[in-house]
């Protein structure tokens, strides 16, 4: 049975690298539609063609758009992620500092609301039917329909500028203390907690209430196995695939799909770094930002995958 | 705010400062405000209130925070790079310009002790003594040539290169005296050097990414698409100045989100706020709005050369149908000033304020057109998003239009890729130009028969030639008079409709005190930092 599990986790990760390859030449061809280059850009309204010319030959723009995609690629292979084009600064110190940022904020943001979705999910599926189940499930569908930055917004005039309880600005800068870094993560974490945490309380009640109904945990309850014990110990092992499935691809949106939390809250991560690049074509920052969004997507999906395929009792 | 008044907001509250700060008189500002149906008595008080504004004695100390609406990875503290409001304001706290532009739109001198010249072309810069950089180094002839010559390069993206390609002979005659040769005789350029991107760095800098300047602040954190920290500079030559002990900036692209954190107290300062935020602003105590009206504009262009602008009439009769009370009304909420279809703005010393806007007259607008025998025909009309306001202001010209049988039919496009596929291309379009200091660029720039940008291909010899003539005269009240007639030739004869100068609104905290206007652009023309002050 080992041998089949490390098998199948060699052959995600072959399948891995390939998408990220296939990923980073449709990124690389989307980029080289758009209208407008790099020098074109920097220059702004001030671009006669002889500037932009000049400029382009000083940035080394004039050589063709796949040869300086292959060397950054190359790059790449011995780990160096190059240089940006709007500001000469190497690129893994412009990401590194606010990938940290949406680390922690994705961080903060699982730990809260994984376990409350979990719980939500589980209750409601074990009390299905009743007034609280019903209630649950109508709270997560509007809140579902409910788009982010309404929700953010109406957090920022509620607790920020009428109660003035927590400050309208995520500025990372200004924690000096445990109970400041409450203050500032509050209301960024609550507003993504609201949108990625309905999907998982939905799919791990669904879920649930699916293996609930199979025959061999009516045998347990039959044997007499009390109830909490027939949901985690018969019932949940054989529902989790779905659950960490569903829980891995709401987490995925926590890498890439921050933008607008980040913009609201003006906090420095990664998502509005990648908006930046694609508004000055900046080939390497725009790359790499596809990959690590990429790699973050891939890592979830197949830790999903490789969770499932341990809590399979028939696979153990 | 403890004396409302009726009909009276920040707004007007804004508009009065600023005339204040232009120099009206009280009699002025008291006619302006029985005009506006207000009280004599009520008039008193605000007047008392923004005349204190402006008067009270500067206090230092304090973290100063304001927020942009814009940044990108793309942030700059090379001041030849420098695109946007986040650059310039982070350039002018660090650096110094040889001379700036004051809030009635007179040259002053910064670095320079004084510029000279007798024949306008060759040029003799003194420059001030005993100014050092933050890194210790003495500021000299070397470091200003350094700066200059930096714009004739192309390999360093000088957005002033063009401007900056007239110099042409540099020498320092001594320590701390320059010599410019230009091509031409021009006597702007002690305006010229008022430009942002001409900031004075120190000699063979490669790495701005340190800030090191003689200006009033000294780098802390940069970190370009998020925020900059500068603290005072303790050296810094100006007596008394900086007020504040450190001066944070950063963007909140979104509009809501700036300010939503003025409100809140997280902020002091929120630039460049939209009209329907302001009524949030007006409501609260504790917060103040400045206007500044300094030259930037939309317009409507209609091109000489091609169908219909080709007909003389058509043009005449366009220049009618256009309201502009109702563009500043309704276009820009209020946000604006009428404009008189010629690029320099009330700010500027040049402007000719005899020249009056053209009244709305549908029914000339209709005899020119019956005359250019466009009646019936569907005129095509291209607007954007991209310039400012002008699907807006495109609706409100067809409207008028429709009433009497004029056809235009708007074409609303993208953003992306406005200016290069449709700006200056399309028989009628519009435009948006942002504000330059002095008429002869705006005229070089817009209007001489052989400008880059020529939005109407304006072709006039005579216009030309008193361009060359203005340029090199250092007679002041000879230039004024040349420029004023240009101004006038501009209205009556080009392709261009300017209906506005468009306002831009900063908010602030009421704590905030010391901010003028600028004629090169809201917060102080960028260089806020230097002079503002918080009450403890």
């Amino acid at each position: 049975m080992r041998s089949e599990v490390s098998l199948l986790v060699l052959n995600r990760l072959f399948i891995a690298i390939i998408t990220l390859l296939i990923v980073s030449f449709a990124v690389f061809f989307a980029t080289s539609m758009l209208p407008g280059d790099t020098a074109s850009i920097l220059l702004g309204q001030a671009a006669t063609p002889e500037a932009v010319a000049g400029l382009r030959k000083a940035m080394h723009l004039d050589e063709p758009a796949i040869l300086r995609f292959m060397g950054w690629l190359l790059g790449l292979v011995k780990g160096d992620l190059g240089t940006s084009y709007a500001n000469n600064m190497p690129v893994a110190d412009l990401i590194g500092r606010r990938l940290v940022a949406t680390l922690e904020l994705a961080a903060i943001t699982t730990l809260v609301s994984v376990p409350l979705a979990l719980l939500l999910g589980i209750t409601s599926a074990m009390l299905r039917g009743s007034y609280y189940d019903r209630f649950v499930t109508i709270f997560s569908i509007g809140v579902i329909s409910v788009p982010e930055f309404m929700v953010a917004t109406l957090a920022v005039l509620l607790f920020a500028v009428y109660l003035r309880w927590l400050p309208a600005l995520s500025s990372i800068n200004e924690a000096h203390t445990f109970f400041d870094l409450l203050k500032i993560y509050a209301m960024p974490v609550i507003t993504l907690t609201f949108v990625i945490s309905a999907q998982m309380i939905r799919m791990t009640r669904a879920a649930l209430i699916e293996t609930l109904k199979t025959p061999y945990v009516e045998m347990a309850l039959l044997k007499g196995a009390s109830r909490s014990r027939m949901v985690f110990r018969h019932a949940l092992p054989n529902a989790l695939g779905p659950i960490v499935n569903a829980i891995a691809l709401s987490l995925s949106y926590l890498v890439g799909g921050v933008i607008i939390v980040e913009t609201i809250f003006n906090y420095p991560g990664i998502a509005k770094l990648m908006v930046d690049a694609v508004a000055t074509r900046d080939l390497p920052l725009i790359q790499s930002c596809a990959m690590i969004f990429c790699l973050g997507y891939l890592l979830l999906i197949t830790a999903a995958d490789i969770v499932a395929i341990l809590s399979n009792p028939r696979l153990r | 705010m403890t004396d409302r008044i009726t009909n009276w907001t920040s707004a007007d509250d804004a508009m009065v400062e600023n005339a204040i700060r232009r120099g009206a008189t009280r009699r002025d500002l008291l006619k302006l405000m029985l005009a506006g149906g207000i009280a004599a008595s009520g008039a008193g008080i605000i007047l008392g209130r923004a005349s204190q504004a402006v008067a009270a004695t500067p206090v230092s100390g304090g973290a100063f925070k304001a927020a942009g609406w814009s940044s990108s990875t793309a942030d700059t503290l090379d001041p030849a790079k420098a695109s946007l409001s986040t650059d310039y304001v982070r350039c002018c706290s660090l650096y110094n310009r040889l001379t700036f532009l004051d809030k009635a739109g007179v040259t002053q001198m910064e670095l320079a002790e004084s510029i000279e010249s007798k024949d306008a072309k060759t040029w003799t810069v003194k420059l001030r003594k005993g100014v050092t950089f933050h890194d210790g180094k003495e500021l000299t002839a070397d470091d200003v040539i350094f700066s200059l010559k930096r714009h004739l390069d192309p390999g360093v993206g000088s957005k002033v290169a063009k401007i900056a390609a007239q110099m042409t002979g540099f020498k320092a005659v001594d320590k701390s005296t320059v010599e410019i040769t230009l091509a031409d005789p021009n006597a702007d350029l002690p305006t010229i050097l008022a430009l942002h991107h001409f900031m004075i760095v120190a000699n063979g800098t490669t790495d701005f990414s340190k800030g090191n300047g003689t200006g009033a602040f000294v780098l802390e954190t940069f970190d370009p698409g998020n925020r900059s920290v500068v603290v005072k500079n303790k050296n810094y030559w100006k007596s008394g100045q900086p007020y504040l002990d450190s001066f944070e900036f950063f963007a909140i692209s979104d509009d809501n989100a700036r300010v939503n954190a003025l409100l809140s107290g997280d902020i002091h300062f929120a630039a460049s706020i939209n009209p329907r935020a302001m009524k949030l602003i007006d409501g609260q105590s504790g917060f103040t709005l400045s206007k500044t009206t300094s030259g930037n504009y939309t317009n409507l262009n209609m091109r000489l050369d091609m169908a219909p602008g080709n007909k003389k009439d058509f043009v005449d009769g366009m220049k009618y149908l256009v309201n502009r009370e109702q563009i500043v009304k309704s276009a820009l909420r209020g946000l604006g000033e009428v404009a008189n279809d010629q690029p320099v703005s009330p700010a500027n010393i040049y402007h000719n304020s005899d020249l009056k806007p053209k009244t709305f007259d549908p029914d000339k607008a209709k005899f020119h057109f019956q005359k250019a025998g466009v009646l019936g025909q569907s005129i095509p009309v291209v607007a954007s998003d991209a310039a400012t306001s002008s699907i807006d202001m495109a609706m409100i010209i067809q409207a008028a239009g429709a009433d009497i049988g004029m056809k235009l039919d708007v074409q609303r496009v993208p953003s992306d890729g406005y200016w290069d596929n449709y700006w200056l291309k399309a028989p009628i379009h519009f435009g948006n130009i942002n504000p330059r200091p002095t008429p002869d660029i705006l005229f070089s720039l817009l209007y001489a028969s052989n400008a880059p940008w020529n939005e109407s291909q304006y072709k006039s010899e005579k216009f030309d030639k008193m361009l060359v003539e203005a340029r090199g005269l250092l007679d002041q009240a000879k230039r004024k008079q040349i420029y004023g007639e240009m101004q006038a030739m501009i209205a009556e004869e080009a392709g261009t409709i300017i209906p506005a100068y468009i306002s831009n609104v900063d908010a602030l905290s009421s704590k905030v005190n010391g901010l003028e206007a600028n004629p090169l652009g809201g917060m102080m023309g960028y260089a806020m930092a230097e002079y503002l002050w918080l009450q403890a």
